[in-house]
């Protein structure tokens, strides 16, 4: 088919990569955009989350939020903050164009499932385990950081990764309203009729998710592995 | 001069008619004028969201079933099945219509099969994870009393896989009725469209209502779904 030849023209050919609107400057953006998000909404998820699982309360909330999440579509919270005073279109550095609308759109999107996650990991801690450690006389502070904290690191971690691979896929509905990230590629390539550009710009978008993917795998990996050798080595 | 008499008369006749809260002085959130003079274009978005969503989770769940019996009968394709369904999960959906559009075109059977895909990822491990969590001793029993395979499946273990199965067709649904905005890509977004235009014209009125539409609308689905599920396991009540 002709449109997969314009595809590997696209993406073969060096000026396609280059410049200011090239996909290097664009999927530089967007792990960029990808990275800040995530890093925003775990600054504020995590602690919170953790929190509420040593403790064992807030259950409902934790759990539902995600729920929330699920039917509130991003790109709906997104037309609203571009369509807003503020937020607006207005350009935010290296983010361009609707930057800050995005970064929160983004950020409100990986809360849930960081939540959730963190909060279902401390709570998964084997009661045997921490009533142990209630008997050896550790503080609060102390089974927090001591027992339930390394116990439950797998699944944290699991839990950011799966939020990595999503907000850099969504990050990619910012160029529906005309904002930042690699969706560019794609929606450029649409509204010109230039199908070949859309479709690079796809397979660039889907090998980033699946290579965040891949790393993020290797991390939870090594997570694991030092969850397990933590016992051992105290 | 008189541009400026044109101006003010316009102002003017426009101020006698009522304010009306969308045009492009006033431009704001909430809008009953707005939607009063569009109603038309509103439903007619509402309802192809609803058609897309539904025919995508219902193609989603007719390719998931044949998928998850098969993965069951083969457990060396079990892994592959799933390995597969992670990996499209991985990819977004504004990468995934231009990698259909080729095949299928600036279609709703576009948006309707990206959209299956993924649903399809999410019902098939619902219905692996549900046929896995029928106790072992209620298939034994079932045999015992010489059910045939297929007899057995229908009667006693899908209906016992039916909670499990039903969570997952409730989370396909609620993230399908969000993602169908996406389609907008290619212009079958159903409410998607207007939130598009919505943003180019900076109409506030439609993009706040074309939002909330959205999730009203995977609200009352997944509201549907509880009620079906119960209705279709009584015996949960009990």
């Amino acid at each position: 088919m002709r449109v997969f030849e314009e595809m590997w023209a696209h993406l073969t050919d060096a000026a396609s990569w280059r410049g200011d609107g090239g996909m290097l400057a664009l999927l530089w953006q967007q792990l960029l955009l990808t990275g800040t998000a995530l890093a925003l909404a775990t600054a504020l998820g995590l602690p919170l989350a953790l929190w509420l699982g040593h403790l064992g309360r807030g259950g409902f909330v934790a759990i539902n939020v995600s729920a929330v999440g699920r039917a509130v579509p991003t790109f709906a919270l997104l037309a609203i903050l571009v369509a807003a005073e503020w937020p607006g279109s207005a350009t935010l550095g290296p983010y361009g164009r609707a930057g800050a609308a995005t970064l929160i759109a983004l950020m409100l999107f990986a809360l849930p499932p960081i939540i959730t996650g963190a909060y279902v990991a401390v709570t998964e801690v084997p009661g045997d385990v921490k009533e142990a450690a209630r008997g050896m006389g550790m503080t609060g502070r102390q089974r927090f950081w001591r027992v339930e904290l390394p116990l439950a690191l797998p699944l944290v971690v699991a839990g950011l990764r799966l939020a990595l691979v999503q907000v850099w896929a969504t990050a990619t509905i910012a160029a529906l309203v005309a904002g930042p990230g690699l969706g560019r590629v794609i929606t450029d390539g649409f509204y010109r009729n230039d199908y070949g550009q859309g479709l690079a710009g796809a397979l660039v978008v889907a090998a980033g998710a699946l290579v965040l993917e891949i790393a993020g795998a290797g991390v939870q990996r090594g997570a694991a592995r030092r969850a397990q050798l933590a016992p051992a080595s105290t | 001069m008189p541009v400026t008499l044109l101006v003010t008369a316009g102002a003017v006749r426009q101020a006698a008619e009522g304010p009306s809260c969308y045009s492009r002085l006033r431009n704001e959130w909430v809008c009953g004028d707005y939607l009063v003079d569009r109603r038309e274009e509103i439903l007619s978005a509402l309802g192809s969201h609803v058609v897309l969503s539904v025919s995508s989770v219902l193609l989603g769940l007719l390719l998931a079933v044949p998928l998850a019996l098969l993965a069951r009968r083969v457990p060396r394709l079990e892994t592959a099945i799933t390995a597969a369904a992670t990996g499209l999960y991985t990819i977004p959906s504004l990468a995934l219509f231009p990698l259909l559009v080729p095949f299928t075109g600036l279609t709703a059977t576009t948006v309707v099969l990206g959209l299956a895909l993924y649903a399809l990822t999410i019902l098939v491990r619902a219905l692996l994870d549900g046929l896995r969590a029928v106790p072992p001793e209620v298939r034994e029993a079932a045999r015992g009393l010489g059910y045939a395979p297929t007899r057995r499946l229908l009667r006693v273990e899908l209906p016992l896989a039916l909670p499990v199965l039903m969570a997952g067709i409730r989370v396909a649904t609620v993230s399908t009725v969000a993602l169908t905005t996406v389609g907008a890509l290619v212009s079958h977004g159903g409410l998607g469209d207007l939130l598009v235009t919505g943003v180019a014209e900076s109409f506030r009125a439609q993009v706040l209502t074309a939002a909330v539409l959205c999730v009203a609308l995977a609200v009352l689905l997944d509201g549907l779904l509880v009620l079906l599920q119960r209705a279709l396991t009584p015996w949960s009540r009990a």
